[in-house]
C-alpha cells in the first residue's frame, strides 16, 4: 500500500514536470505563430492569438516586389545543396584513399585532418573577411560554399573513413584479381556499401550552411544575396521591431519545413553526431 | 649476382645524384619517373621563381612605398610563396626517399621494372594522391590559408586607420599581445569579456546538460505512459535551426512588446523587467535561451545510454534496498558520464564559441563605458567579430584569435588523446 501510494506520488510529480516543460518548450511555437497573424506591423497592444487573425504577412513574404524573403529562400537552399554536393563528394573520395591506400604521406595528412577538425573554421574570421576583399570574392556565394565544404572536410572524413573500414578488403582485393582498376572499385562496389555513411554527410552538410549565421553575415553585403539567417536577422534588428509580425511569419515558414526535416531523419543524425563524438 | 651484392652501393650513387631533380632516378633506369621529376622541377622553378621572389620579398617588408606596394597583398603573396617552397620541399624530399628506396632494391639485386611496370606502378601509388588532391587544395585555401594568415595578422598594426593602400602596414611583433595586457582599456575589456565567457560557458552549459540528464531520466520511468510523443516534443527545440529560435526569444524578452515581460510576468504579478538593457537580466535570460536550445541534444544522447542499461543493475540494488536517489547516484549517473564525457566536453567548447546566441538575441549589449568595443554580454567570439567588422582593429582581433585558439585547441587535444581513434593502431 505503502508502496502504491508512493508511486502514485512519483509519477504524479514526473507528469506535472513533464508538464511544465512541455509548455516551456510550446510557449515560444505558439507565440511566434499568433503573432504571424496579427494584422498590425508591431506587436504593441496585440494580443497572443487576435480574434482578427490574418495571413496578410505570409502573402507580403511571397510577394517578390515586397520583400526578399523567397531569394534569401532560393540562395538558401541553393548554397546548401551545393555544398551538399561538393562536400559528400570530397569526402567519399578522401576516405576511400585514406582507408584503402598506404602511401607517403598517410599519416601526415590524418594528423593534419585531425587538428583542423579541432579548430572551429570562423576562429579564422578576420582572415576569411580580410582576404575575402582583398581577392574580390567578398558578397559571393561561391566563397561561403567553399569555406562551408572546407569546414566540414576534416571532421567528416575521420567520420567516413572509420566507417570505410567496416567494409572487408577482401571485396576490393577479389575486384582487383578480375581486373578492375582503381576507380571502378571505388565507384561499383565500395560506393553502394557505404550509402548510409554518405547519406549522414550528406544531412550535415545541408543542415550546417542553413543554420550557419556568422559565416554568411561576415561574407554576404547585399540584401539580394543573403541567406535566411542573415536576412531575418535585419528584419528584426533593422527596423527594431516595426517589421515583426513580417518576421514571425518568416520565421514559421523555416521552422515547419525544417523540424519536419529533422524529426523524420533524426535517427540517422544522431547516430553520426554519437559516431563522431566517441570515436573521434 | 651474389657476389656484387655486397659491393655496389647505389642507394648512396642514387641519393646523391638526386639532388638533381630526377637524376637518381635517371641513374636507377627509372627513365619515367625522373623524366616525371625533372619536368616538375623545371616547371616549379620556372613557373613559381617570381611569386617566390616578390612573396619572400613581400612578406619581410611589407612593402616600402604607400599607395604603390599594398602591404596586404604583398602578405598574401608572401604566405602563397611559403606554402608554394613546403610544396616544393615535399617534392624534393619524396624525389630523394625514392632515389634511396630503388637504389637499396639494386644493391639487393632486385631486377629492375619494366617500363610498363614502372607505369602501372605510377597509377598504383598517384591513384590516392589524384583522389585526395581536389579535397586537401580546398583545405590548403579555404582552411590552412587563413589561420597562417591569422597567425601572421596577430604580429602586424594593421587597423582601419592604417589600412592599405593609402599607408603601410607594418611587423610590430608581439606588441598586440602586450597590449591587450597592458594597455588599460584593452586589459580592462579583456579580462571582462574572458571572465564572462567562462562563466557563460560553465553556467550555460552545466544547466543544459543537468536539465538534459534529469529529463532523460525522468522519462524513461517504467511505468510512464506516451513516452514517444514526449520524446517528439522534448526534440522540437532542436529541430527548429537555432537561429530562429534566438530572434523568435529576442522578440519575447523584449522590454516594450515582448510576452514575458506584458503576458508572463503580468500574469504573475510581477513588475516589467528591462531584460534587454540590464546587464544581469540579459545574462540570466541568454543562460535560460541556451538551456532550452541545448538541453534536447543531451536528452536525447543520455536516454540511449539509458536504455542500454542492464535492468539486471537496478534489480540487485532494489533486493539491497537502495533509493531512489542511491541507484541514480551508483548506477545510472556514472555509466551516462562514462559513455558521453567527450560530447559532453564538445558541448563546453561549443558554448565557449557560441556566437549564434550572443549576438542575435542582443547583439552583445547593453552597451558598458569604457570597454573597446565589447558590450556587456559579449564573448571573446562575438568581441572578435566586432573588432573586425564594427572597429576595424584587425591586429588586435588576430591576437585575441591566436588567444581564443590556444584554450579551445588545449581543450581539443586534451579530449582527443583520451578517445578510441587516437590510440588506434591503424591511425598511425
Amino acid at each position: 500500500m505503502n508502496m502504491k501510494t508512493q508511486r502514485l506520488i512519483r509519477l504524479t510529480l514526473s507528469y506535472f514536470a513533464i508538464a511544465v516543460v512541455t509548455m516551456i518548450i510550446l510557449y515560444p511555437v505558439l507565440w511566434i505563430i499568433g503573432s504571424s497573424l496579427n494584422p498590425g506591423n508591431s506587436l504593441s497592444g496585440s494580443s497572443m492569438f487576435p480574434d482578427d487573425a490574418t495571413f496578410k504577412h505570409y502573402k507580403e513574404l511571397f510577394n517578390t516586389e515586397e520583400s526578399d524573403y523567397l531569394i534569401w529562400y532560393w540562395n538558401t537552399l541553393k548554397i546548401c545543396f551545393l555544398t551538399m554536393v561538393i562536400t559528400v563528394t570530397m569526402i567519399a573520395f578522401m576516405a576511400y584513399s585514406f582507408s584503402r591506400y598506404r602511401f607517403i604521406g598517410r599519416k601526415y595528412g590524418l594528423m593534419t585532418f585531425l587538428i583542423l577538425q579541432m579548430i572551429p573554421n570562423f576562429a579564422a574570421l578576420i582572415a576569411i573577411y580580410v582576404l575575402a576583399v582583398v581577392t574580390g570574392l567578398i558578397d559571393t556565394h561561391i566563397a561561403l560554399i567553399l569555406i562551408y565544404v572546407g569546414g566540414l572536410l576534416p571532421m567528416n572524413t575521420w567520420l567516413a573513413k572509420g566507417y570505410f573500414e567496416t567494409i572487408p578488403k577482401e571485396l576490393d582485393e577479389s575486384a582487383k584479381m578480375d581486373g578492375a582498376g582503381h576507380f571502378r572499385i571505388f565507384w561499383t562496389i565500395i560506393l553502394p556499401l557505404v550509402k548510409p555513411i554518405l547519406a549522414v554527410i550528406a544531412l550535415f552538410a545541408f543542415i550546417t550552411p542553413f543554420t550557419d549565421f556568422i559565416l554568411a553575415r561576415v561574407i554576404l553585403r547585399s540584401t539580394d544575396n543573403y541567406t535566411l539567417a542573415v536576412g531575418l536577422y535585419d528584419l528584426v534588428a533593422n527596423n527594431f521591431g516595426a517589421e515583426f509580425t513580417k518576421f514571425a511569419a518568416g520565421a514559421v515558414l523555416i521552422a515547419i519545413p525544417i523540424s519536419i526535416l529533422f524529426l523524420s531523419l533524426q535517427r540517422y543524425l544522431i547516430s553520426g553526431l554519437t559516431s563522431g563524438g566517441t570515436k573521434g | 649476382m651474389d657476389i656484387t651484392e655486397a659491393k655496389t652501393n647505389h642507394k648512396k650513387i642514387a641519393t646523391y645524384l638526386s639532388i638533381f631533380p630526377g637524376a637518381g632516378q635517371f641513374y636507377n633506369r627509372q627513365f619515367i619517373k625522373g623524366s616525371v621529376f625533372l619536368f616538375l622541377t623545371i616547371i616549379f622553378m620556372s613557373a613559381f621563381w617570381d611569386i617566390i621572389d616578390i612573396g619572400l620579398w613581400g612578406i619581410v617588408t611589407l612593402g616600402e612605398i604607400p599607395m604603390e606596394d599594398h602591404s596586404i597583398f604583398l602578405l598574401v603573396q608572401g604566405i602563397i610563396a611559403l606554402l608554394v617552397i613546403a610544396i616544393g620541399i615535399t617534392i624534393y624530399v619524396i624525389n630523394l626517399v625514392d632515389a634511396y628506396r630503388n637504389g637499396k632494391r639494386r644493391d639487393l639485386g632486385f631486377e629492375k621494372n619494366s617500363i610498363r611496370q614502372q607505369y602501372q606502378n605510377l597509377i598504383d601509388t598517384g591513384f590516392p594522391y589524384l583522389m585526395l588532391s581536389p579535397g586537401f587544395f580546398l583545405l590548403i585555401f579555404v582552411v590552412i590559408f587563413p589561420i597562417l594568415f591569422v597567425i601572421l595578422l596577430s604580429f602586424t598594426n594593421y587597423s582601419i586607420s592604417n589600412s592599405p593602400p593609402a599607408k603601410l602596414v607594418d611587423w610590430v611583433g608581439f606588441d598586440n599581445y602586450i597590449d591587450i595586457f597592458k594597455m588599460d582599456t584593452w586589459r580592462h575589456t579583456f579580462f571582462n569579456v574572458f571572465k564572462w565567457t567562462i562563466i557563460w560557458t560553465f553556467a550555460a552549459t552545466t544547466l543544459q546538460i543537468a536539465v538534459g540528464i534529469f529529463l532523460a531520466v525522468l522519462v524513461n520511468q517504467k511505468e510512464l505512459k506516451f513516452k514517444k510523443m514526449i520524446r517528439t516534443i522534448f526534440i522540437l527545440p532542436w529541430a527548429v535551426p537555432a537561429f530562429v529560435s534566438i530572434l523568435v526569444f529576442a522578440g519575447m524578452f523584449n522590454n516594450t512588446f515582448g510576452t514575458i515581460n506584458n503576458d508572463i510576468l503580468a500574469f504573475l504579478g510581477i513588475g516589467p523587467i528591462s531584460w534587454m538593457t540590464d546587464p544581469f537580466w540579459t545574462k540570466f535570460a541568454l543562460i535560460m535561451i541556451q538551456s532550452w536550445l541545448g538541453f534536447p541534444f543531451i536528452f536525447v544522447m543520455v536516454t540511449g545510454v539509458l536504455q542500454s542499461i542492464p535492468n539486471e543493475l537496478y534489480e540487485a540494488a532494489q533486493v539491497d534496498g537502495a533509493s531512489m536517489w542511491q541507484k541514480f547516484k551508483n548506477i545510472t549517473f556514472p555509466i551516462v558520464m562514462y559513455a558521453t564525457a567527450p560530447i559532453m566536453i564538445t558541448q563546453y567548447t561549443f558554448n565557449f564559441n557560441n556566437f549564434n546566441v550572443i549576438f542575435l538575441f542582443n547583439g552583445g549589449d547593453p552597451a558598458v563605458v569604457g570597454q573597446n568595443g565589447a558590450g556587456a554580454t559579449d564573448i571573446l567570439i562575438s568581441w572578435i567579430y566586432k573588432l573586425t567588422l564594427e572597429v576595424g582593429q584587425y591586429g588586435k582581433a588576430a591576437a585575441i584569435t591566436m588567444m581564443l585558439s590556444l584554450v579551445v585547441i588545449t581543450v581539443a587535444i586534451w579530449q582527443f588523446r583520451r578517445t578510441k581513434s587516437f590510440q588506434e593502431e591503424d591511425m598511425m
